[in-house]
């Protein structure tokens, strides 16, 4: 029931025939969505009118004397154009550089993947340095409102509200680490260390899934993050072996 | 048994945790961390060879490179130094 709850109050995880985002959890989330929808708006205005423009000269032959010749007319339609363009590009960019930003980290956590699937590490402690492997739950050991495919055996415990610092790299082959609710996605590389910033704003369990192609078990790799307070944090860190 | 592991539990779980990780790095304002890690490795080692196992501020490093490295890879160079392969340390010839 607890499970039902924490998956379904937001939606956390993909859906099916799912046509938007999920639910924010990160202010970057958040930005993201808003880029979203703002270009959205400019995008079904421009095509509203061409659409419109379209059926008029096509079912009425419409034609108007002053189209001709008319050099302030094909001023402005070059002219504007570009300018929309421009005020969806520098949003666009600057929430591009904000994504790359290192805030102070106050948490490192490793993630490395492999063929097929998630280890994590957490190393800043200095008498407790964790290492755990996280597998997807095979089918027949799903409970009640468990999501197929989804559900690890070992989530990523995350305290909310922490400026956290992930390195995401492979052991074998190119994997990618996601996570559509923060808005987070970072390819794995062997031999490489890749850095992203978040900031989990709420509670909650999120899902990802292996976003690069790396074989037979690729769709069966999913990363499984839970955003908790401070307190279960620490008893989690304090309590896994 | 049991008994003594919650009492541990509970006085484990009275001390706050240290929260606390390497912070950024202006050498390495990069997404790809590689180096950085690598670096303070190789830091740590010229540390302890330099000022000896017991000289505190080597910790630094240390604590860096085990929250920055992947443990695989800690594992392996430190496989190396044993063997004396360690590419990162290679001594300057004094010239003459």
């Amino acid at each position: 029931m607890t499970t039902m709850l924490h998956t379904h109050l937001f939606s956390d995880m993909p859906e099916s025939k799912q046509l938007n985002f999920q639910d924010p959890a990160s202010p970057m989330m958040e930005q993201i969505i808003m880029l979203h929808d703002y270009t959205m708006f400019i995008l079904m205005t421009i095509l509203t009118f061409i659409m419109w423009m379209l059926m008029k000269t096509t079912t009425r032959m419409m034609y108007w004397r002053n189209m001709n010749e008319n050099t302030k007319l094909e001023m402005m339609w070059t002219m504007l154009p570009a300018i929309m363009l421009t005020t969806i590009a520098y949003p666009s960019l600057k929430l591009l550089y904000a994504t790359d930003e290192s805030m102070e980290p106050e948490l490192t956590i490793k993630s490395m993947g492999n063929q097929w699937y998630w280890s994590y590490e957490y190393s800043d402690y200095e008498n407790k340095k964790m290492e755990f492997a996280s597998y997807m739950m095979p089918t027949e050991e799903l409970k009640m409102g468990d999501n197929r495919l989804l559900e690890v055996d070992n989530r990523l415990m995350i305290p909310m509200n922490t400026n956290m610092r992930m390195l995401i790299t492979a052991a074998d082959v190119l994997h990618s680490f996601t996570m559509p609710s923060l808005g987070m996605k970072a390819d794995a590389m062997p031999g490489r260390l890749n850095q992203v910033n978040f900031l989990t704003s709420r509670p909650g369990m999120f899902y990802g899934q292996c976003s690069e192609l790396c074989g037979t078990n690729h769709s069966f790799m999913p990363m499984v993050m839970e955003s908790t307070n401070l307190k279960n944090y620490s008893y989690f860190i304090h309590t896994e072996t | 048994m049991a008994d003594e592991r919650l009492e541990k539990l509970a006085e484990q779980l009275e001390q706050p945790l240290v929260i606390q990780t390497p912070g950024f790095d202006a050498r390495f304002p990069n997404t790809n961390q590689s180096k950085n890690c690598w670096q303070n490795f190789v830091d740590f080692q010229k540390c302890v060879k330099l000022k000896g196992e017991d000289y505190v501020p080597c910790q630094y490093f240390k604590r860096t490179y085990e929250s920055l490295c992947p443990n695989i890879w800690v594992e392996k160079w430190q496989d190396q130094l044993e063997k004396g392969v360690f590419p990162g340390l290679k001594e300057r010839k004094a010239h003459h």
